[in-house]
């Protein structure tokens, strides 16, 4: 029962991500371009939104639903995994449209040619768990 | 009513996913979608060949569980939600893509050109796909976290690491919209 929490909160963002249209290959293709403010504004709104909340977690000590202190990690420190490991995420964004998120989402809306996707997502990450200790961080 | 049928504003659609990050990370959790496929790559066994798989997915079951909505979401949005009539794609963009071959979405929120069922007859539509999703799993694993681990999560907790992953989606991306994927259409 503790998991229909978790269920329904991934069940609201495959709705929003399908009818707000983050999803469609199109609307990623249109941000590259610059030719419209619709993913620009989603993302920008989330962030937005994201920071006042975090801020007023934190500065009113707002517990989690168990009554836990609410500890939102730090990213580690560094520079070249985050600029080359996004480079090559980028160049599968721009490519095929989805990233991780609408992947799954766009398998529920029924455009089964993405699971070609997830599957090269999983050999993807299956690459990077072999090869970590090898690539600079 | 149909307002919500239709394309929802980026006002609307924003502050949605923004709440479901703060929702996430009101539940003791966070938000973060490409970590799943480490628990898959786990689920299957491979922490016994590869060490980066060899943790308990056990404890990212929660994640697992937004993926299974957020299937089901998508199915429900797609099916029962859908007004194929508000779809406003920059008509410039429609021009662009037709030099490309790839046709108006009309609706559609993939082209049938990358994602039609003819592309199994295609072993190049076939790599595409694939190479595609090998450097998204490669690329967010290595810079572990996609849009929604950095550019939502990292971003609106003022992380630097996560802008500068997300500078490196740009990046990417930018490279391949506009000098890569002309040569491959």
């Amino acid at each position: 029962m503790k998991f229909i929490k978790f269920l329904l909160v991934g069940f609201v963002f495959g709705i929003v991500l399908t009818k707000s249209e983050a999803v469609s290959w199109y609307r990623i293709y249109e941000m590259f371009h610059f030719q419209s403010f619709h993913m620009f504004g989603i993302i920008s709104v989330a962030i937005a939104t994201g920071i006042i909340g975090i801020q007023l977690i934190k500065r009113n000590n707002i517990k989690a639903i168990d009554g836990s202190t609410i500890i939102i990690k730090d990213k580690e420190k560094g520079s070249a995994r985050y600029i080359i490991g996004g480079i090559f995420f980028g160049l599968g964004w721009g490519l095929v449209g989805s990233c991780p998120g609408p992947i799954f989402i766009l398998i529920g809306a029924g455009v089964f040619p993405v699971i070609l996707v997830l599957i090269g997502a999983l050999i993807g990450t299956i690459l990077y768990g072999v090869l970590k200790d090898k690539l600079p961080h | 009513m149909n307002v919500f049928f239709q394309t929802w504003p980026w006002y609307i659609s924003g502050f949605l996913i923004g709440m479901i990050m703060l929702c996430l990370i009101y539940f003791g959790k966070h938000f973060g979608m490409s970590s799943n496929l480490e628990s898959l790559c786990s689920m299957s066994g491979l922490g016994k060949k590869v060490a980066y798989f060899n943790f308990d997915w056990k404890t990212n079951k929660w994640n697992l569980m937004v993926v299974v909505g957020a299937i089901l979401g998508g199915f429900v949005a797609a099916h029962f939600m859908y007004d194929p009539t508000n779809v406003s794609i920059n008509p410039k963009t429609i021009d662009q893509l037709s030099l490309l071959g790839i046709e108006a979405a009309n609706g559609k929120l993939a082209p049938d050109a990358l994602f039609g069922n003819q592309i199994y007859k295609s072993p190049k539509s076939i790599l595409i796909l694939i190479i595609g999703g090998v450097l998204i799993g490669f690329g967010t694993r290595y810079a572990g976290g996609c849009t929604s681990g950095h550019a939502i999560s990292g971003l609106s907790n003022l992380q630097l690491p996560s802008l500068k992953a997300v500078i490196g989606f740009f990046i990417g991306g930018l490279l391949m919209a506009h000098f890569i994927l002309p040569l491959i259409f």
